[in-house]
């Protein structure tokens, strides 16, 4: 079953296409990943996907709503979280309010219950902190947990922002170059952990990268993204080998 | 020695009973003050202008600091408060037979001063920053000149009369319960989206805030604070005009804040003392009184040039204390941390770390 289906979507900033006739459809459990040059637009459809930008035509429908014209609160609300290209924690919170403020939409208490600490409010911010820790641990940052985001080693705040995302309590997450800045060995451990958390939280999970060894190793499916327009989409090998991605992307070096 | 001191400060500050225990003592003194007379009238209106004070900066620092915002709208929503809480007392209410009619002005004072923060809300869904900040100012202009020219209201020349209903118990509770609410807003979710506005807007809508609704929330507490806050203001002061509230009562309540510290409401209740208290040592009469042991030939001078002058001069120093804090002092005396008795208890331990000694230390919402 479809989870996400993109049809027809075209995106310009002013005179410049950004987007233009781009289509997606994700299966539910599915593992993709979007391909492609710097400035090919793979950035782009995730502010689209996520309502960063409302997207000039086409429609994007998770299930059966349409996300096309939701404010970003509302589109994570139905169970899309991301994380992005350079690290956007709420740097000068505790890691735990980091992962404490991505429940917000799961909270249900309202303002009044919230200025006399009463009624729902107790239960419910014990049950936040009790799953906030719970996911700390999963992550290993428990030990952390009154630490200021900005203060975490490089690792450890890349973990922290795909914990605030599954916070959120995803079914399809968008991960924005996870492997950025990382070693091949580290790669190796994000491959492994990606497969993990899939496994564990059930996600969808569509990712962007630069690291071939990473889409290669982990992609079921691959999109490749230039000048906005959809090159070439299918299998790693089948990427690997399409004449057109190895010319305008992967270079000559890579066949073989 | 020193290291017993601090677990035993350590183990007191830890209790629970501590902070109810403070404000019961602090209740009964308020109450016992004038009824005993503990101490004269003009240190008693010294504690009813720190008070109010409290109330204003402890409001405004849940917009400029942690919102991060830099509203200059407060004095405004002062006057909204007041304006309103006054033709209440004064013309529709009859508080002379029912006195306690006056607590009802004062509330309503500050539903309708709510009811004008979510206006100044709606521009900062799209505005932030220097521009916000621009319209916040456009909005303290409109209130005082909207004032100035209703001659119903007594135009420029305001009103006077007013009933003195204001009293030191009264204002105390006001705090009390004002500062309760802020700090309860703070440390549940919707505080948490104010927090993470300031730090990343987009981030905090893609990790599903509702920033619209914590940002009318925040400014309609804010507002409904300093609308108290007027209205209490006008009972004391018993006279009431547009100038009252203006940019250079905005400018006394933002160097309360940042002096105290941003993001913390203990910063603000420190802030705003200090400030009320410095203000009072700065007139003339107190000044001369304290350097009267100089000697002739030095005080005189001093006296001549500086000391009598100091009323104008407060203009001068006080705003330029703003500046040097901004800049030299931008977290203020307690910016970004609080006293642990204000932070929930759960706060406090959800934030504590497995390591056992010294781990309550360096996080960003814990405390000293």
């Amino acid at each position: 079953m479809a989870l996400l289906i993109a049809t027809k979507v075209r995106h310009h900033f002013g005179g410049l296409c950004a987007i233009n006739d781009f289509n997606l459809e994700l299966h539910q459990g599915e593992l993709m990943g979007i391909i492609g040059p710097n400035g090919a637009g793979k950035t782009t459809v995730f502010n689209l996907i996520t309502g960063v930008y409302r997207a000039s035509e086409g429609s994007i429908r998770l299930r059966e709503s349409e996300l096309v014209g939701m404010t970003p609160h509302q589109i994570t609300a139905r169970r899309i979280a991301r994380t992005f290209q350079n690290i956007r924690l709420f740097r000068d919170l505790s890691v735990l309010d980091n992962v404490r403020i991505a429940q917000y939409s799961k909270t249900r208490y309202s303002p009044l219950e919230a200025l006399l600490h009463l009624g729902r409010f107790r239960r419910e911010e014990q049950r936040i902190i009790e799953h906030s820790r719970d996911l700390l641990a999963i992550f290993k940052l428990e030990h952390l947990a009154g630490e200021t985001a900005r203060n975490l080693p490089y690792g450890s705040q890349r973990r922290l922002e795909i914990a605030r995302a599954l916070a959120t309590g995803p079914e399809l997450l968008l991960l924005d170059e996870p492997a950025a800045g990382m070693n091949p060995a580290e790669i190796d451990q994000l491959m492994d952990f990606i497969r993990w958390i899939r496994e564990q939280f059930q996600l969808t999970i569509l990712l962007i990268e630069h690291q071939m060894q990473l889409v290669m190793g982990i992609c079921e499916r691959i999109k490749v993204l230039d000048f906005g327009e959809t090159l070439a989409e299918g299998t790693p090998e089948a990427i690997r080998n399409d004449p057109w991605v190895i010319k305008a992307y992967l270079g000559a070096d890579a066949v073989g | 020695m020193r290291a017993t001191l601090g677990v035993f400060w350590d183990r007191l500050m830890e209790q629970r009973w501590l902070l109810p225990l403070l404000v019961a003592v602090g209740l009964a003194l308020a109450f016992a003050i004038p009824q005993f007379r503990l101490v004269n009238n003009y240190v008693q209106l010294v504690m009813i202008l720190a008070g109010i004070n409290i109330i204003l900066a402890t409001s405004l620092n849940l917009v400029n600091g942690y919102m991060g915002e830099f509203s200059l709208a407060h004095a405004g929503f002062m006057a909204v408060g007041a304006y309103t809480s006054v033709l209440l007392t004064l013309h529709v209410f009859p508080v002379a037979a029912y006195p306690g009619l006056f607590h009802l002005a004062v509330l309503a004072g500050g539903l309708v001063t709510a009811l004008l923060g979510l206006l100044v809300a709606i521009p900062s869904f799209k505005v932030r920053g220097d521009y916000l900040a621009i319209i916040t100012l456009a909005f303290l202009m409109i209130v005082k000149s909207a004032l100035e020219n209703i001659d119903v209201i007594g135009g420029p020349r305001g009103i006077s009369g007013i009933p003195r209903l204001t009293t030191l118990p009264l204002v105390f509770c006001w705090t009390v319960a004002l500062v309760w609410l802020l700090r309860n807003f703070v440390y549940s979710s919707f505080g948490r989206g104010v927090l993470a506005i300031r730090e990343d807007e987009i981030a905090s809508e893609l990790m599903s805030v509702d920033t619209k609704r914590v940002k009318v929330l925040a400014f309609m507490l804010s507002a409904f604070c300093a609308g108290i806050a007027g209205a209490l203001f006008a009972h004391l002061l018993q006279f009431i005009s547009p100038r009252v509230f203006d940019i250079v009562k905005t400018t006394e309540i933002l160097i309360m804040v940042y002096l105290g510290g941003i993001a913390s409401i203990g910063g603000s209740i420190i802030g705003a003392t200090l400030y009320t208290i410095l203000l009072e040592v700065l007139r003339p009469s107190t000044v001369a009184g304290l350097l009267s042991w100089l000697p002739a030939v030095v005080f005189d001078p001093l006296n001549e040039h500086f000391i009598r002058h100091l009323g104008v001069l407060r203009m001068i120093i006080m705003p330029l204390l703003l500046v040097l804090v901004m800049l030299y002092w931008p977290h203020g005396i307690m910016g970004m941390r609080d006293f642990r008795g204000i932070i929930p208890l759960r706060d406090r331990l959800a934030h504590r770390t497995a390591t056992p000694r010294g781990a309550t230390g360096h996080g960003a919402a814990d405390s000293h």
